[in-house]
């Protein structure tokens, strides 16, 4: 265990004397916290944030099988902004074991905003009851879910259909007053996106209040890999994602090799790696040409759709499939990276480097769209830090957080591997997610030159079993194009995923999306949106 | 101003002329996997090679057949098939109008050689004739019924500089009552179900239903479960089924035009 974890461990020992045990794990430098009593979850969670660590994803999981017959649930946290640069590379995780026909437990979300959602899915995908939770309406089910019935319970089938019933008015914040409108968008709208619905309170253009309801995508996909050889289930998280499957599918594999205790030859980490900035760039430059779109400046919507869509190219010609899906596998990666193709990837940086350079001195050269992006959408970095948000999103509000640097994975942990330097803004506005993106793009750059100037040679990969003989707890987290995605996977005595859950970037950053938008106009709300460019599926899944 | 002119004068036309002019996808892209005809049963792999669940049938049986529709195109059958018994395809334009002519099926000879039952039809013929009569525009409301957003962002690919579908007269538009079908993304999800329908019923007839990709063609690798009504078909009548995971831009493009098609013998 490192000095750290150790250190950190005393103090809490001494928090919450005699009630919890401690052990290290899932990885050798993390730390298990075992409640005795499910009700001192709010002292742990007290506990954990006095020394500075921050929530980062709730887990539960159906134990009911076992020898404990229980339902658990795992606050798992990660050290906070607070803490000092660099920060250590650790989780600690607090169980609480819950009585599978009553299971309840005192909510943390008063105290802990960031874990306001995690409960909320908790309860309908598990039936956990959390008491004084401050919002306890359906999440992830919708309409007409029926009463009593848990989809991710061992004990549900889920092939299992309930009828959909008539959608009735979601229940939301009424805004009441002279002049108060109410505003409903979605879940299907009229451009080419992923649905969800909005319901805006204005008054005149101005929002007084944002309410979003998400979870239409929910595919059940959790549920969809129990039971499956890692080497399925790995074709099923490369898909949760469109524009993730790098991200998603390497943090599914990286959790997998923790189990097997298997290494990835350096030439194979480097490639996830370099696959890995691929996506970050070919979103990022997308992302910029998306932004101009809600400003109405068409010219910017071209060039940024065009340098995707080179970039979208290159990807086939690497793996063949312009999303990257079918490079990474489990162990390694299944394509290499020839000679031939590190010229057509240096020629392409080199075309959209100029053409990003070109753009950006557009855009900040235009005082009709500077204009809509300057002071639009503001998020404090009080609200990004109580939030969690991550990624883009939480830079640009000056929260210093990467997972490249925070929790290394792949050829960023390695001591010869590229070293990220975070960029960071205070404006916390559409203009500064914007200018971000541009600047991360420029690193992801320097980053895939620097990878493919000195590629380590050797094997792509080692092989993991298909069953697994190993049976674990496995867990990352890998830095998305939309920050930090964190991984959390179980694998049984059978070698098969017993759980798996995702906490994507998105799903931690979309409850900062409506506050972002307050007192802005409706007409900057597609501006805001697209400034935060958040994916429904990888919340939904 | 002016030098953005000069740019784009500089720039030229960047836009592909598909499908007036064939195109070559890259080396390494994986087309539809084919079963080798006369390739011996035993070496084709076992059913649960398929991580979609695209494969029925097994060495040992008399009867082996893979449906595109369903297939997500990472290969894994033709790796672990013995002496290239399945070979990966190179073809894109893979788009039918019936469902049953996408999946490949093959039979367990005498001599335990395979022999093709069902050749997969390719429209080919079809979409000749769609090129030289194409004429008619048709204007497309986007339908996610629960994707992974891949497919998504393949159509809003369609409208970048160098695909530009407008060029063939095919758009998408903000309401489903200006539309003249639905192009359908996702395996239909429970929550958007209701959605689904409402969206279809606004839109008036006669009208399309395109599925994109293999969540909304066959369910795909979501498949069918408590979330999942494991594709359109299950909630809609389907025109034209475009396999791929995702599928590429030009593929999209070869199955809108085999249902400009279909939209001209509906309103025959």
């Amino acid at each position: 265990m490192a000095e750290s974890t150790s250190k950190l461990e005393e103090n809490l020992r001494s928090l919450l004397s005699n009630r919890a045990g401690f052990e290290s794990g899932p990885r050798p430098q993390d730390l298990t916290v075992r409640l005795t009593r499910a009700e001192d979850v709010p002292a742990a969670a007290q506990a954990l944030c006095t020394q500075g660590l921050s929530f980062a994803m709730l887990v539960a999981t159906d134990e009911e099988a076992s020898a404990e017959r229980d339902l658990k649930v795992r606050y798992i946290f990660e050290p906070g902004t607070e803490s000092t640069l660099p920060r250590p590379d650790i989780f600690v995780t607090v169980v609480a074991s819950l009585d599978v026909a009553h299971p309840e437990l005192p909510s943390i979300s008063s105290n802990v905003p960031s874990a306001n959602w995690h409960e909320r899915e908790a309860k309908d995908l598990f039936g956990i009851a959390f008491t004084d939770h401050p919002d306890l309406r359906p999440l992830v089910l919708h309409d007409g879910w029926p009463q009593g019935l848990y989809p991710l319970r061992k004990k549900f089938d889920g092939s299992q259909r309930c009828a959909v019933e008539l959608a009735e008015e979601f229940p939301h914040l009424l805004v009441e007053g002279e002049g108060v409108l109410e505003v409903p968008v979605g879940p299907i709208h009229a451009g080419i996106i992923e649905p969800g619905h909005f319901r805006f309170s204005t008054v005149g253009e101005k929002i007084l209040h944002l309410e979003p309801r998400l979870f239409y995508t929910h595919r059940g996909l959790e549920k969809r890999v129990e039971g499956l050889t890692v080497d399925d289930a790995f074709y099923v998280v490369e898909r949760i994602c469109g524009v993730c499957s790098v991200s998603h599918g390497l943090g599914f594999c990286e959790a997998t090799e923790q189990i097997a205790r298997v290494d990835v030859p350096a030439r194979g980490r480097a490639i996830r790696t370099l696959a890995l900035e691929l996506e970050r760039l070919y979103n990022h430059v997308g992302d910029i040409g998306n932004i101009p779109a809600g400003a109405g400046y068409h010219y910017g919507t071209s060039a940024g759709a065009r340098m995707k869509e080179g970039l979208q190219q290159l990807n086939e010609r690497l793996t063949g499939n312009r999303f990257l899906r079918g490079l990474v596998t489990p162990g390694g990666v299944r394509l290499d990276v020839t000679s031939e193709l590190v010229r057509s990837i240096e020629s392409a940086l080199s075309v959209i480097e100029e053409a990003l350079d070109n753009l950006m001195d557009r855009i900040e050269n235009n005082a009709s769209v500077l204009d809509r992006l300057d002071t639009t959408g503001i998020l404090r970095q009080k609200d990004a830090i109580n939030l969690g948000v991550t990624g883009v999103a939480a830079r640009a509000s000056g929260v210093d957080r990467d997972a490249r640097r925070d929790h290394p994975h792949v050829a960023y942990a390695d001591d010869n591997g590229p070293r990220v330097s975070v960029v960071t803004s205070l404006d916390g506005d559409v203009h500064a997610r914007l200018s971000l993106r541009a600047a991360e793009a420029r690193e992801s750059m320097r980053i895939i030159r620097a990878l493919l100037a000195s590629l380590p040679q050797g094997p792509l990969h080692v092989a993991v079993p298909k069953v697994l003989s190993t049976s674990g707890i496995g867990l990352c987290a890998i830095e998305s194009p939309r920050g930090a995605a964190l991984h959390w996977l179980r694998i049984d005595a059978n070698g098969r995923v017993d759980r798996y859950h995702l906490r994507s970037a998105s799903y931690a950053n979309w409850p900062a999306v409506p506050l972002a938008a307050q007192n802005d106009i409706i007409p900057d709300f597609p501006l805001i949106n697209k400034s935060f460019e958040l994916c429904y599926s990888c919340t939904d899944r | 101003m002016i030098t953005a002119i000069l740019r784009s004068l500089r720039t030229g036309v960047v836009t592909v002329r598909y499908p007036a002019q064939p195109t070559q996808p890259p080396e390494r892209f994986r087309g539809p996997p084919q079963i080798r005809p006369g390739t011996f049963f035993d070496a084709l792999p076992p059913s649960s090679v398929c991580p979609s669940g695209a494969i029925v049938g097994g060495p040992s049986e008399p009867k082996y057949s893979i449906d595109i529709a369903r297939c997500i195109f990472c290969g894994r059958c033709a790796e672990q098939s013995r002496d290239g018994a399945i070979e990966i395809g190179r073809d894109f334009e893979l788009s039918a109008k019936k469902r049953e002519s996408l999946v490949m099926e093959v039979e367990n000879g005498a001599d335990g050689r395979s022999s093709q039952l069902l050749p997969l039809p390719t429209e080919e013929q079809v979409a000749k004739r769609i090129r030289q009569t194409l004429g008619r525009s048709l204007q497309l409301r986007h339908l996610d019924s629960g994707s992974c957003n891949a497919c998504d962002w393949e159509l809003t690919a369609l409208l970048n500089p160098v695909y530009d579908v407008r060029r063939l007269g095919i758009d998408f538009v903000a309401s489903p009552r200006h539309a003249d079908g639905v192009i359908v993304t996702g395996s239909v999800t429970r929550n958007l179900e209701t959605a689904v329908r409402r969206t279809y019923d606004a839109v008036p007839e006669p009208r399309v239903v395109i599925a994109v990709g293999a969540c909304a063609a066959s369910g795909g690798i979501v498949g069918r479960g408590y979330a999942s009504a494991g594709g359109i078909g299950e909630v809609l009548p389907v025109d034209v089924h475009i396999p791929g995971c995702p599928p590429r831009p030009e593929a999209i493009i070869f199955g809108i035009l085999l249902a400009v098609g279909r939209l001209c013998e509906r309103r025959r």
